[in-house]
């Protein structure tokens, strides 16, 4: 684990989907994101038409979105980006599905959710946050610590 | 923490051997990521169990590169590889990535075709049958009102739900291949009659009386109620069993409805009371003509050809009723040199049709009729094609955008004239 010397700006209290520890850059989006159909596992990268973030890659990203949508095939688009190592590093979301709880399993991604503040509301994309799964915790800087 | 009875809790120990103490492994940390307080038992599992195209199995060569270690790593999650043995559930394997004797046609390389046989071999060994349908419930898995389920699929999990009032979430492929093995999943959702009521009102004001109707009503709801429960009242008549797949299909794809009630139609909902079950009515949304032509445009957005160069039907794949349709329509025409008709089913529905002679009639028409996939989940096409037509709203949600191409939306009629002439002529009556 990175040492953060400095206070966080925020720090928000949710509830493990999956444990384990990951800071990096957050991408935040307010659209629910299709697994297949809805990205391109061999780069990590947002394929859905419209969607505000079409051509963005989430991979190594700290990945903050209101959930999961669409196919079945999910779980299996993302643990085939994790395959790939196009696997976002940690994810934080709001509501919870049968699609979303899996794919964070078998990605083995630091994953907290059922925040008491509206991360969507609280997280800028570009933000350096740090997702504790275990103690679900989620520290937020506006950028990465010295 | 998910509570385990004392079976559970062996089989997680390993008394049932590796493979089930894996499966449950998977499954404890599913529930517990979903918040899960116990599991239910199933005994009916549809999934894609194991099958994986070669850079998988590549992926995986240190472990030995074959269907044991694809099941051990990807398919339960597991750290070790473990024997995999016969299923203990009642499984079924999904849709997979070819059709069996017109692969060529599909642009499919023989390695592909190899690994392909190689897979479904594995699988029917392991007592899964190869049912290759996104229709199940077509094919020879009915499930009844109230059992418990763990299926794939979005368009056969909201028929379950809701034509069946079967009970399945929307499972994955690593949550069924699990639940294949250790016949558990965990009791969260669909499983739950607290999570089966309506949530919001759509008030249908425009007759909806064919597929082609009910499909573009689908794909109004989902795209309203994106994926929560719609209870539906207004002018829907003439309910049928493709109507209800083309319907929950198209919401599935638009939204993410996993079940809906249709007032005096659909088994949970004999009233809007019940159907709401006396838990607070959400929106309301009005399905008008105006809906209607938005849905109309929506689906007719990609794209401004007319020329088409492929017809698609069988999303979700064709049953008997839909085919003899399509020969009916077709008899005695040609499928323009310009164009092609590919039409989808499963192999029970395809050797029905090969019994009736509607498949001699699709073949003397120059029609392909395949089994097992789709354009969508393969992404066969035939080559060059440039712009599809297609009467399934669920397909042409996801054709055009994941190969590039043109896609128009319109009726069973209004595509096999299209394949026979070149020419795409259809319009909103």
């Amino acid at each position: 684990m990175i040492e953060t010397l400095e206070q966080p700006r925020l720090v928000i209290h949710g509830r493990k989907v999956v444990g384990g520890v990951a800071e990096g850059e957050a991408l935040v989006t307010r659209d629910t994101i299709s697994g297949w159909g809805g990205i391109d596992s061999a780069t990590g990268t947002v394929i859905e038409s419209r969607h505000e973030l079409k051509g963005v890659s989430f991979a190594g990203k700290i990945l903050v979105f209101p959930g999961a949508k669409g196919s079945s095939g999910w779980s299996n688009a993302f643990h085939m980006a994790r395959l790939r190592g196009t696997a976002p590093l940690a994810m934080v979301f709001n509501v919870m599905t049968t699609k979303i709880a899996l794919g964070a399993v078998v990605m083995r991604v630091p994953t907290v959710t059922d925040c008491d503040a509206d991360p969507l509301d609280h997280i800028r994309t570009g933000d350096w946050v740090r997702v504790d799964g275990d103690a679900g915790t989620i520290a937020i800087w506006d950028r990465r610590p010295g | 923490m998910v509570a385990l009875t004392r079976e559970e809790q062996a089989m997680l120990d390993g008394e049932s051997g590796a493979a089930i103490a894996k499966a449950m492994d998977l499954l404890v940390r599913y529930a517990d990521a979903l918040g899960a307080e116990r599991f239910v038992e199933t005994n009916n599992v549809a999934g894609v169990p194991g099958s994986s195209p070669q850079w998988v199995k590549d992926h995986y060569a240190a472990d030995g590169g074959d269907y044991r270690a694809v099941f051990s790593r990807y398919d339960l999650d597991s750290d070790d590889v473990v024997d995999v043995p016969r299923m203990n559930a009642f499984s079924c394997h999904l849709q997979g990535g070819m059709d069996p004797e017109l692969w060529r046609e599909q642009g499919m390389s023989e390695a592909a075709h190899a690994n392909f046989v190689s897979d479904e071999a594995e699988v029917a060994g392991h007592g899964i049958q190869t049912l290759k349908t996104c229709t199940p419930y077509l094919a020879g898995n009915m499930p009844v009102m109230g059992e418990h389920c763990a299926w794939m699929e979005s368009s056969a999990v909201v028929f379950a739900n809701s034509v069946v009032g079967a009970r399945t979430n929307c499972e994955g492929r690593e949550s069924t291949s699990a639940a294949m093995l250790a016949k558990r999943i965990p009791d969260w959702g669909f499983h739950r009659d607290d999570f089966r009521l309506g949530q919001h009102s759509v008030d249908v004001r425009m007759p909806v009386d064919s597929v082609f109707e009910w499909g573009m009503l689908g794909y109004f709801v989902g795209d309203a109620v994106q994926d929560t429960i719609p209870v539906i009242t207004g002018d829907i008549s003439d309910a049928n069993l493709i109507r209800h797949k083309h319907f929950g299909a198209a919401a599935a794809s638009s939204g993410g409805v996993e079940m809906y009630h249709m007032v005096g139609i659909t088994p949970e909902a004999p009233s809007v009371e019940a159907a709401f079950g006396g838990a607070a009515k959400g929106e309301r949304f009005v399905y008008d003509a105006a809906a209607r032509a938005r849905v109309y445009e929506t689906l007719n957005s990609v794209g401004s050809s007319t020329d088409v160069d492929y017809v698609m039907l069988g999303c979700p794949h064709y049953s008997i009723e839909q085919i003899a349709q399509a020969a009916a329509l077709i008899e005695g025409r040609k499928v323009h040199e310009n164009s092609a008709l590919w039409i989808f089913t499963s192999r029970a529905v395809k050797a029905e049709a090969d019994a009736s002679g509607y498949a001699r009639i699709l073949r003397s028409a120059g029609a392909l009729l395949m089994t097992d996939t789709c354009s969508a989940i393969s992404q066969a096409v035939p080559k060059g094609t440039r712009v599809a037509a297609l009467d399934s709203a669920k397909q042409v949600h996801y054709l055009p955008a994941m190969l590039g191409i043109e896609g128009l939306y319109g009726t069973t009629a209004e595509c096999i004239d299209a394949a026979c002439t070149g020419k795409w002529q259809g319009r909103l009556a």
